[in-house]
C-alpha cells in the first residue's frame, strides 16, 4: 500500500498503564509499541480486557481517574504527548487526533442539538464563526450520508437510529480534518448491515482524505476489510504483529491462531469453530513466563518460565511465541 | 464504491415507541398539579402586579379617622388596621415587595451554588474537599437559625436578606449539582468531549449543566416557598422589610395586638402566606413530575 509522504507519524513506545483497585494493580496495558504511518489504518484485536481501549485512552490522555501511565511515550511529530500541558494537548485532541466511540448513544450529548455538536469542534479549534461552522456542519452531515441535513441539524440524538448516530460521530471525529482517527469499537453496537456501511464510509472517508486510523476490535473481518497492519493484544502486551493479510495467512501466535478459528469464515461454509479454552488471565496476578501458556495447547516448559518477548522477523512480522513454528506446522498439516 | 456508500443511506426513523409514549404522557397540559399551582400563582402574581386596578386606595396613607374599621366600612374592602390603612390595598403591594424578594433570593443561591456545584464535582480533589468542608459547615446549623443571626449582624432590609440567604442557601443547590455532575461526568459524552479537546469550562458548561440542572430548577421551586416564609419570618420578627413599605409578615405581626377584635388583620395576610406557598409548591411538584427523566 502507498502511504502519502510527511504528514503525521504517530508512535508508541513501551507504554503501561496500571490502574489501582481495591484488589491491587491491575497492568492494564504492560509495554505495547506501536506505529502509524500516514494514511495507513492499523487494526488492534483482542478480547475485552486485553487493554486495547486503555492503549486508545492513553494515546489522547483521557485515562479514568484511577488509570495512569506509569512508562512509555506517545510520539506525534516528535512531541511525547504524555508530557503536553492540558492546554497544549487540547490544541491536539479533536484538531489533529480525533476519536469515535464504540456506542454512539452514549457518547453524543443527549440534550444538545446534533448539528451543534457536530459544529462545535470547527468553532473551538479552527476559530470559525457561528455562520461558517454551521455550513461546515452541514457539509459534514451531507458528507457521512445523513438526509436532509437543513432539518436534521436541529434534531437530538434520540431521534436518530443507532446507524445515524455512529455517521454523527463520524461526522464530529472529522470536523476539524483530524490526521488520525482513533476508533474504538464503532461499529459493535451496532447490527450488521448498518455495520457494513459504516464501515464502507470510513474506509472511503478515510483513504479520500489520507486520514490514519487506529481501529481497535474483536471483530477479525472488521480487520480485514478496513485495515492494513494488525496487531494482536493479550493482556495487556502486543503478541503479534503484521500486515493485515501476512497475518490472516499465515499467524505467528497461538493466540492468532485461535481467533481465527473461532470466527466463522465465509469462504469455508460447514467449517467447524474451535474456541480458545479457557478465560483471559488476571492482570493483577498475570501467569509467569509466556501469559498465554494456561491456555495454548503448543505450550512447553520453557513457556512458563520465559518471558517472551516481541521478536522481529522478516517482512514487517513481529511475534510473541517462543514456538511460532508450531503454528506453521499445523496450518501446513491443515492445507 | 464512493457512489453507494452515499446512496446507502436507510430513511432515519424517529424516536422508538416507548420513547415517544413517555414524551407524550410528559406533556405540561397533562399534568394537574402543574396547571392549578400555574393558575393559582399567576392570579395571585397579577393582581398583585396590576395592583392599582384592583384597589384605589394608597398603602402607605393614614387616615386615623377611619382606623380599625371593619370589612366593608368606609369602601375598604377588607377594613382598615390601626393607622387607618386599606388592608386590601397593603396585601396587594406587600405581595409585590414579599414576591418579589423571593424570587431573587433564590436566584442568588441558584446561581452561586449551582457554579461551585460543578467545579466540586467536576475536578474532585482539594478543590471538592474544601467545598464539602465549607458546605458541611453551613448545614450544620439550622436554616432559619443562620439567617436570622446573619440579618442581625448585617442589618434589617431587603440587601441584608439577599446576603444571608443567598450564604446559607448555596449549600443546597451545590450538593444537588455536585452530585449530578458526579454521576453525569462518568457518562461517555463526557469523555468525547475531552478527547475532542474542549476546554474544562465549556464542558462544564455547555455540556454538563443542560443536562444536570433540571435537578436544581425542581428544587429552587419548592426554595422559594421556604424563601418567602424566611422573609415573612424575618419581617415578623421587625428583620425584615421596614415600614412603611407594606409586607405580610409586618402585617401579621401588627394585626396580633388586635386579634381578638379585628382578627381578619392577622389572618388574612396569614392566609395569603399560605395559599402562595400552596400554590408555589404545585408548581415545583408539577415541573418535577415533568423535567424528571422518567417519571410520569
Amino acid at each position: 500500500m502507498s502511504t502519502p509522504a510527511g504528514g503525521l507519524q504517530l508512535a508508541v513506545s513501551d507504554l503501561r498503564v496500571e490502574i489501582s483497585s481495591n484488589r491491587g494493580v491491575v497492568r492494564a496495558v504492560d509495554g505495547v509499541s506501536l506505529q502509524v504511518a500516514p494514511g495507513e489504518a492499523v487494526g488492534l484485536v483482542g478480547e475485552s480486557g486485553s487493554g486495547k481501549s486503555m492503549t486508545l485512552k492513553s494515546i489522547l490522555g483521557v485515562l479514568p481517574s484511577e488509570a495512569k501511565i506509569t512508562a512509555g511515550q506517545v510520539v506525534l511529530d516528535g512531541t511525547d504527548l504524555t508530557r503536553l500541558s492540558h492546554s497544549r494537548l487540547n490544541k491536539i485532541r479533536g484538531r489533529r487526533i480525533a476519536m469515535i466511540f464504540q456506542e454512539p448513544m452514549s457518547a453524543l450529548n443527549p440534550v444538545m442539538r446534533v448539528g451543534n455538536q457536530i459544529a462545535e469542534g470547527p468553532r473551538v479549534h479552527l476559530g470559525m464563526s457561528r455562520a461558517q461552522s454551521v455550513q461546515r456542519a452541514l457539509d459534514l452531515m451531507r458528507r457521512v450520508g445523513i438526509p436532509d441535513p437543513e432539518r436534521r441539524f436541529r434534531a437530538y440524538p434520540h431521534e436518530f437510529s443507532g446507524g445515524m448516530r455512529q455517521r454523527v460521530m463520524i461526522a464530529i471525529a472529522l470536523s476539524c480534518d483530524p490526521e488520525l482517527i482513533l476508533c474504538d469499537e464503532p461499529t459493535t453496537a451496532l447490527d450488521v448491515t448498518i455495520q457494513d456501511q459504516i464501515l464502507r464510509l470510513l474506509a472511503h472517508l478515510c483513504r479520500e482524505s489520507g486520514t490514519s486510523l487506529i481501529f481497535v476490535t474483536h471483530d477479525l473481518p472488521v480487520v480485514a476489510q478496513i485495515c492494513h497492519q494488525v496487531a494482536v493484544m493479550y493482556a495487556g502486551q502486543i503478541v503479534e504483529h503484521g500486515t493485515v493479510a501476512e497475518v490472516f495467512r499465515s499467524p505467528l501466535h497461538p493466540y492468532t491462531l485461535g481467533l481465527l478459528r473461532s470466527a466463522p469464515d465465509v469462504d469455508n461454509p460447514g467449517q467447524s469453530l474451535v474456541p480458545i479454552p479457557g478465560a483471559p488471565p488476571s492482570l493483577i496476578a498475570p501467569p509467569s513466563g509466556c501469559r498465554f501458556h494456561p491456555r495454548c495447547k503448543f505450550a512447553e516448559e520453557d513457556c512458563k518460565v520465559t518471558d517472551p518477548p516481541l521478536r522481529i522477523l522478516a517482512a514487517g512480522r513481529a511475534t510473541a511465541c517462543l514456538h511460532y513454528e508450531r503454528c506453521l506446522d499445523e496450518m501446513g498439516a491443515e492445507a | 464504491m464512493s457512489a453507494d456508500v452515499v446512496s446507502a443511506t436507510p430513511a432515519a426513523p424517529a424516536a422508538p415507541a416507548g420513547e415517544r409514549t413517555r414524551k407524550r404522557r410528559a406533556r405540561w397540559y397533562r399534568n394537574p398539579t402543574l396547571i392549578i399551582g400555574a393558575a393559582l400563582l399567576f392570579a395571585i402574581l397579577f393582581i398583585c402586579i396590576a395592583a392599582p386596578l384592583f384597589t384605589s386606595f394608597d398603602p402607605d396613607l393614614q387616615n386615623l379617622e377611619q382606623a380599625l374599621s371593619g370589612p366593608g366600612q368606609f369602601g375598604h374592602l377588607l377594613g382598615t388596621d390601626q393607622e387607618g390603612r386599606d388592608t386590601w390595598a397593603r396585601l396587594l403591594y406587600g405581595g409585590r415587595v414579599d414576591l418579589r424578594v423571593a424570587f431573587l433570593a433564590v436566584l442568588f443561591p441558584f446561581i452561586l451554588g449551582t457554579i461551585l456545584g460543578s467545579v466540586a464535582g467536576y475536578f474532585g480533589g482539594w478543590v471538592d474537599a474544601i467545598i464539602l468542608r465549607v458546605v458541611d459547615i453551613v448545614v450544620a446549623f439550622p436554616f432559619f437559625v443562620l439567617v436570622i443571626a446573619l440579618v442581625f449582624v448585617l442589618g434589617a432590609g431587603e440587601k441584608s436578606i439577599y446576603i444571608a440567604i443567598t450564604a446559607v442557601g448555596w449549600v443546597s443547590y451545590a450538593r444537588i449539582i455536585r452530585g449530578e455532575i458526579l454521576v453525569a461526568k462518568r457518562q461517555e459524552y463526557v469523555l468525547a468531549a475531552q478527547s475532542g479537546g474542549l476546554s474544562n469550562l465549556r464542558i462544564m458548561g455547555r455540556h454538563l449543566l443542560p443536562n444536570v440542572i433540571t435537578q436544581a430548577i425542581v428544587y429552587a421551586m419548592s426554595d422559594i416557598v421556604q424563601n418567602m416564609i424566611a422573609i415573612v419570618t424575618l419581617s415578623y420578627l421587625g428583620l425584615g422589610i421596614q415600614p412603611p413599605t407594606p409586607d405580610w409578615g409586618t402585617m401579621i405581626a401588627d394585626g396580633q395586638n388586635f386579634l381578638t377584635t379585628q382578627w381578619q388583620l392577622t389572618t388574612i395576610p396569614g392566609l395569603a402566606v399560605v395559599i402562595t406557598g400552596l400554590g408555589l409548591s404545585l408548581v415545583g411538584d408539577g415541573l418535577a413530575d415533568l423535567l424528571r427523566p422518567g417519571a410520569s
